[in-house]
């Protein structure tokens, strides 16, 4: 007896912690509603066949629970009843997986209009690039990567010329304007992940993968490492700062493009060599 | 529909197999099976206390062999476990830890428990002992050969266990062993501690594969007169199925280990592009961290099952034989193991979707991996609608049986989330899918091997587990680990990552901080309880109740051997002949609820029996 009332209080528990509880979701700042409805879809049937399934097996311990002059029903199949349980739970399956497939189908389709971002990661912090007035990244290498050129950029190539450099693990984006991430990594596998955004994808060394979403919050995130790589990956945060489309314009135009940068570093080296021969 | 049971009602047959229920028109010639065509095995009777003990050729015998050793290696396991809760809970008490040694716990942990804990535990353990005295065989087929298992499992062991003691450590590169990092410095353990790991894991694969193929041979080769496939105990269907997965998933294992290895100690590239390091470019180049990723999974997912199905197997029989019923749907049964087995191995790139693969491949691994749980959630009704209209003994063998269908349940369910693809984007590498894994392939099996050390004690040992003991166990174990794993699933909807040392001062997080010290402290407990069982076995094996032989009142074959504890050769002078199927329970007119799988059916003539 007393042990089908604790299994019942084990889902009663249950049922009142999720009701009650602080844990939930950080508020969402992309487009991806989709993956918390279907996420909402799935814990409502997913949680009542657990309870249905649950509460069944609670109350066969209540009422079948062992006598000496009774005898359990002996009956070896029941192809009907197995039957419309294979097509009950084939139907609700489907019925899960089709609103994952088409959201899937959102994820791994980019808007054309989609501001390119690249983000370099290393053990263990980030770095970010974007297109300059040709919208266009400059393709990269990782052993073009030295001081005077922080992302490998190929320096034949026209499109990097004018590629706009962000050295530092925080970048802004414009509100409401679809972001391409282009991940790679120069050492091992990380991953850039904003628990508001929703979306993640893994950056691989030796290649170059992406995700987009479309950030409709206002607001300063912070970036997350959620690939484990190595002793730092703790430590491997970054930052992004959402802004309305005239900040973000202001804060962009500061920024300094690859041209401006190896113009920097050769001043620097005469400088240097100046300073050696005095 | 009425609750009441009527006893009267004969049931249409189903099967040529099937014997008409009507007493009268019984085929004498049922009584009769035909001779088997091999011979009477010769077995090497030990001669020696060496002989009997330690280079022991008794399946048995190795058995226990295998479960004691991964027992040890599963202890260690759970004091890693509670050095990482330690820190997660209350860091200000784990100043010893640093960053290193956490990754390394975190590594060796989840290595131990899937691999040395888990599948050792119930392919060496269970599948060793079981397996000859299920199918009516006097040992396995090759004794010696499964001798030889066991020690390489040993050595292999052995050789993980060195790692924590080679300079650098153990390897904290996660139990997924992801390269480049792995071999890298900037992960604790990448220069002697993942050579060990990889040696160790290649031991153990050769070590599995000589035990693995005594299964299979045993099973399909040395059954007793009578045993048909569709007449042997789920829990062997569930071995069974699980070590062919393992004779096509390990050697994935094996050449992907190896291949490491090549690239560690000989600089090739297989797993590894260029890379920058430190301001230098490494020797190395052109070769592909994904590549590592899906010849891991490929054995990785197959082996989620392979812990499993024996799992799904060993249940069924225990909760059939405490409900005093026959397992619902046998035929079901078989065919999902064998169809959740097949399927396994077409679903393992859904722990990739966001690994930088071709996103394509995402609509077809959460069409298969959905289409897995079908044949899972079958099994899910089989075993509750056993219980239904069930004569259910609750004792502690029962109380893990109904454990483990709600944590297994849970973590089933969690199990659609992660497989359906877009829903796995915001959960993947968060605390939700180390809730999930836990919930499903850590506590359910765990679940099934506490009720099947309890069922199967009194065969092993001779005396009965004290019940008190049992039941406190049972509670503290099951009530503490859903506490733990439960809640646990809403860090992963807040977004917390996983492997991460410590969470800094991330805004959304600080609210977690008082779930991380109830969970910490939760699975402190719950690590403690397991040592009453050790307890129970100790205070058992001195003073415990004898038992009577099959104390369960079971029908299958281990518990009709000549002694209690079998001995070796298991069966006395002559084999076993079996009748029937093993779930025979309850019958309509027999004497006793149940008829062993022995009993010919002119000896039960007046019963009602609808398979055999």
């Amino acid at each position: 007896m007393h042990v089908g009332i604790i299994f019942l209080l084990v889902i009663i528990g249950s049922i009142l912690f999720h009701i009650f509880t602080p844990w939930y979701w950080t508020d969402i700042a992309s487009n991806w509603g989709g993956m918390d409805s279907t996420i909402t879809l799935t814990f409502w049937v997913g949680g009542g066949v657990f309870i249905a399934v649950c509460l069944f097996m609670i109350y066969c311990v209540f009422r079948y629970e062992h006598k000496e002059d009774r005898r359990a029903e002996y009956k070896p199949e029941d192809k009907k009843l197995e039957k419309i349980l294979t097509w009950a739970t084939t139907l609700g399956v489907a019925a899960l997986l089709a609103p994952g497939l088409i959201i899937w189908n959102q994820y791994v389709n980019v808007p054309k209009n989609a501001l390119e971002v690249d983000v370099m990661a290393w053990q263990w912090g980030w770095q970010y690039r974007l297109p300059g007035a040709d919208g266009k990244l400059g393709t990269t290498q990782v052993r073009n990567i030295a001081d005077n050129n922080p992302f490998g950029i190929n320096p034949d190539d026209p499109f990097g010329k004018d590629d706009v450099m962000i050295e530092s693990d925080v970048i802004n984006l414009e509100n409401n304007r679809p972001v391409k991430i282009l991940l790679r990594s120069v050492d091992v596998l990380h991953n850039w992940y904003v628990p508001q955004f929703r979306s993640k994808m893994d950056a691989v060394p030796g290649t170059v993968t992406f995700y987009w979403f479309e950030p409709n919050k206002v607001g300063e995130y912070e970036v997350l490492c959620a690939e484990y790589c190595g002793v730092g990956h703790y430590a491997m945060r970054g930052g992004v700062e959402v802004q309305d489309k005239a900040d973000y314009e202001v804060w962009l135009s500061e920024q300094e493009t690859f041209e401006q940068l190896s113009a920097r570093y050769e001043k620097l080296n005469v400088d240097g060599n100046k300073l050696a021969q005095k | 529909m009425s609750d009441e049971y009527d006893n009267n009602k004969s049931y249409q047959a189903q099967s040529s197999e099937v014997l008409d229920g009507s007493a009268g028109s019984i085929n004498p010639d049922m009584d009769y099976v035909r001779p088997a065509e091999i011979p009477e095995q010769d077995l090497y009777h030990a001669h020696s206390f060496i002989q009997k003990w330690i280079f022991c050729q008794d399946a048995k015998v190795i058995g226990v062999q295998y479960f004691l050793t991964a027992v040890f290696t599963g202890i260690v396991g759970l004091i890693l476990s509670w050095l990482m809760r330690l820190q997660l809970g209350f860091p200000e008490l784990a100043g010893f830890m640093t960053a290193e040694h956490y990754y390394q716990f975190v590594t060796m942990h989840g290595m131990i428990m899937v691999v040395y804990f888990l599948t050792a535990l119930f392919l060496g353990g269970f599948g060793n002992y079981l397996i000859p005295l299920m199918v009516g065989a006097r040992d396995m087929v090759f004794p010696y050969v499964n001798m030889l298992s066991f020690w390489m499992f040993f050595v292999a062991v052995a050789v993980l266990m060195a790692s924590f003691f080679v300079p650098g450590g153990p390897t904290g590169a996660g139990w997924t062993l992801y390269p480049p990092q792995t071999i890298l410095e900037g992960t604790p353990g990448s220069g002697m501690g993942i050579l060990l790991m990889l040696i160790s894991l290649s031991l153990f694969v050769i070590g599995f594969t000589m035990g693995g193929l005594n299964y299979m041979i045993t099973i399909l080769q040395a059954r007793t007169r009578g045993m048909t496939l569709m007449r042997m105990p789920l829990t062997v269907w569930g071995i069974f199925t699980a070590t062919v997965l393992a004779m096509l998933a390990f050697p994935a294992l094996l050449v992907s280990a190896i291949m490491m290895t090549l690239d560690k100690v000989l600089q090739t590239s297989f797993f590894m592009p260029t890379i920058l390091k430190a301001g230098e470019v490494l020797e190395y180049g052109g070769g592909s961290p994904i590549l590592f990723q899906h010849l891991f999974w490929f054995f990785g997912h197959p082996e989620v099952y392979i812990v499993a199905l024996p799992a799904f197997g060993i249940v069924s029989d225990l909760i059939s034989v405490h409900a005093r019923k026959n397992i619902f749907g046998y035929r079901m049964m078989v065919w999902a193991i064998v169809g959740i087995g097949g399927l396994s191995f077409f679903v393992w790139a859904h722990h990739m979707y966001v690994s930088g693969m071709n996103p394509w491949f995402g609509f077809f691994f959460a069409t298969t991996t959905l289409i897995i749980a079908v044949p899972t959630a079958m099994k899910v009704y089989n075993w509750i609608l056993t219980l239904w209209r069930g004569n259910i003994r609750i004792n502690t063998v029962m109380l893990w049986c109904l454990g483990f269908i709600v944590t297994f349940v849970n973590g089933g369910i969690t199990g659609i989330f992660l497989g359906n693809v877009s829903v796995d984007v915001p959960l993947s590498d968060t605390y939700f899918v180390i809730a999930h894994f836990h919930m499903v392939m850590g506590i359910a099996p765990l679940m099934v091997i506490m009720g099947a050390v309890y069922h199967w004690f009194p065969l092993v040992a001779g005396k009965m587990l004290h019940e008190g003991l049992g039941k406190w166990h049972f509670w503290i174990t099951f009530l503490g680990a859903y506490s733990i794993y439960f809640p646990m699933h809403y860090l992963g909807f807040i977004g917390v990552p996983r492997r991460y040392f410590e969470m800094y001062d991330s805004p959304y997080m600080t609210s977690a901080v008082g779930m991380n010290e109830f969970i910490s402290i939760a699975a402190f407990i719950v690590g403690a309880a397991q040592f009453i069982l050790v307890f129970n076995i100790i205070k058992t094996l001195k003073t415990g109740k004898k038992a009577e032989q099959n104390p369960w009142k079971a029908n299958s074959l281990e518990w009709y051997t000549s002694t209690v504890p079998p001995e070796h050769g298991n069966f006395g002078e002559r084999l076993p002949v079996v009748h029937r199927w093993p779930y025979d329970f309850s019958v309509p007119g027999a004497k006793d609820d149940f008829i062993p799988q022995t009993t010919a059916p002119s000896e039960v003539a007046n019963t009602e029996v609808e398979k055999t």
